[in-house]
């Protein structure tokens, strides 16, 4: 049996790069699914509204585990052989998308009304009133809830595992699968995952903080 | 390539989907209940206690939230066996569940303990109400109350989240599902199943923390008024 030793160590943080890049990928696609999201929500076609809340109902009511499953094993099957990189990186997108665009349209909507009725006696049209006057405004509203979603994000890349893909979780299992020390390892794991969640927990409070000066 | 969907493996195996659907509520529902119990414990000790029981709850509550369940199932699990701590899987299910639970449970009921206003106590006092009595039924009720959607919906998470538990073969409803699809090779009808399973099940529990709800805040219910 093999101790455990520095160069496990290296291993597992070496692994805990391919989980900030899968978090990366996951809040930039996130990003963008999100941001269309939480614009259809608040349009006015009532079509729109709807696809886009029934979207959310539905990924917001399943497992991410079970997106993962259906990308991975589902999609192969269907003849559209994934790699875990890219079936992690689509699941986390759908996911992330539907929690971002539910977040997002409450910063939207948390602009005042006076706004929009003030953009609207200007005789902006629906775009500019988007882009020069609300977006802006809830921007400031988001940043402190993205920020906190960023941890659930790092955190869930961890199912990614499940799959086979190689990140800071899976790396805990390969290492443990050759020194049987399960305690120590999934201790330093753990503590991975911390360094990487706390500072943004503690980002996002402080925006929060800063988001709430004055009122 | 053209493929076709068959869900005729439901026709013999639904009985083990039911019975994995029925293990996940009995998990999730005994975690909720702990979990609860053990949040809503250290909110009071977060608020009212004194400094170094709040600190020993502050970094519980930090040392749970910012890492993954994945992570502290297995330290559960594994790490637990490894110690001389044997125990099954379902029991580890259990206690990782109410350990990640009762964290967050406890910065949801804390914001709720914390918008009970002095005045309440001190009104409370005059009544003479024993600290029991204050703690249950002017600072607990009408703190649960507020905090009320924000908790039911993370006990929906919580559901959905005891698919993780299947990774070490507590077999719950996702596990279920890896067994049926290893058996058929139906891998994407079975998970659209599970799936769907899921969704039934988040609508359901929504809709029973809705009745909870009236059944627990009956001022609301007689009232129609917030707080």
């Amino acid at each position: 049996m093999i101790k455990l030793n520095a160069n496990h160590i290296l291993y597992l943080v070496e692994a805990t790069e391919w989980t900030v890049l899968l978090s990366l990928m996951a809040f930039a696609g996130g990003s963008v699914v999100g941001l269309v999201l939480a614009l259809l929500r608040v349009s006015k076609v009532r079509v729109l509204r709807g696809l886009a809340s029934g979207y959310i109902q539905v990924i917001q009511g399943t497992p991410l585990l079970i997106v993962l499953f259906l990308s991975y094993f589902g999609l192969g099957i269907l003849g559209y052989k994934l790699d875990p990189l890219v079936a992690a990186g689509l699941s986390f997108t759908v996911y992330a998308g539907a929690f971002l665009g539910e977040i997002w349209r409450g910063c939207i909507e948390a602009v005042p009304r006076t706004q929009w009725e003030a953009s609207d006696c200007l005789g902006l049209s629906r775009f500019q009133q988007y882009a020069y006057v609300i977006l802006p405004q809830a921007v400031r509203i988001a940043i402190p809830p993205t920020v906190g979603f960023m941890v659930q994000i790092v955190k869930n890349t961890s199912l990614a595992s499940v799959i086979g893909f190689v990140e800071l979780a899976r790396a805990g299992q390969i290492v443990n699968n050759s020194t049987f020390e399960p305690f120590a390892i999934f201790t330093v794991v753990a503590a991975l995952y911390f360094a990487l969640c706390y500072p943004l927990s503690l980002a996002a409070r402080a925006l929060e903080r800063k988001a709430h000066v004055g009122r | 390539m053209h493929y076709q969907l068959d869900f005729s493996f439901l026709a013999e195996r639904w009985p083990d989907f039911v019975a994995g659907a029925w293990l996940t509520v009995q998990l999730t529902v005994v975690s909720i209940a702990l979990g609860l119990a053990v949040g809503t414990i250290c909110a009071l000790v977060r608020v009212y206690g004194t400094a170094f029981p709040r600190r020993v709850v502050g970094l519980y509550v930090e040392l749970i939230r910012n890492t993954p369940l994945l992570i502290q199932i297995f330290i559960v699990y594994f790490g637990l066996s490894s110690l001389g701590l044997k125990l099954s899987a379902e029991v580890s299910a259990v206690i990782a569940l109410v350990v990640n639970m009762g964290a967050y449970t406890t910065e949801i009921m804390r914001a709720g303990i914390q918008s009970i206003q002095r005045t309440q106590l001190e009104a409370a006092d005059c009544l003479g109400l024993t600290r029991l009595q204050t703690i249950l039924h002017v600072v607990l009720l009408p703190a649960m109350e507020r905090v009320y959607p924000a908790l039911s919906s993370q006990f929906v998470l919580l559901m959905l989240a005891s698919s993780i538990t299947s990774t070490i073969s507590a077999e719950e409803l996702t596990a279920t599902a890896n067994l049926v699809q290893s058996d058929t090779y139906r891998s994407f009808e079975v998970y659209i199943v599970v799936a769907l399973v899921y969704l039934a099940l988040s609508a359901l529990y929504r809709l029973a923390f809705w009745l909870i709800g009236l059944l627990l805040f009956a001022r609301k219910r007689k009232l129609g008024t917030a707080l």
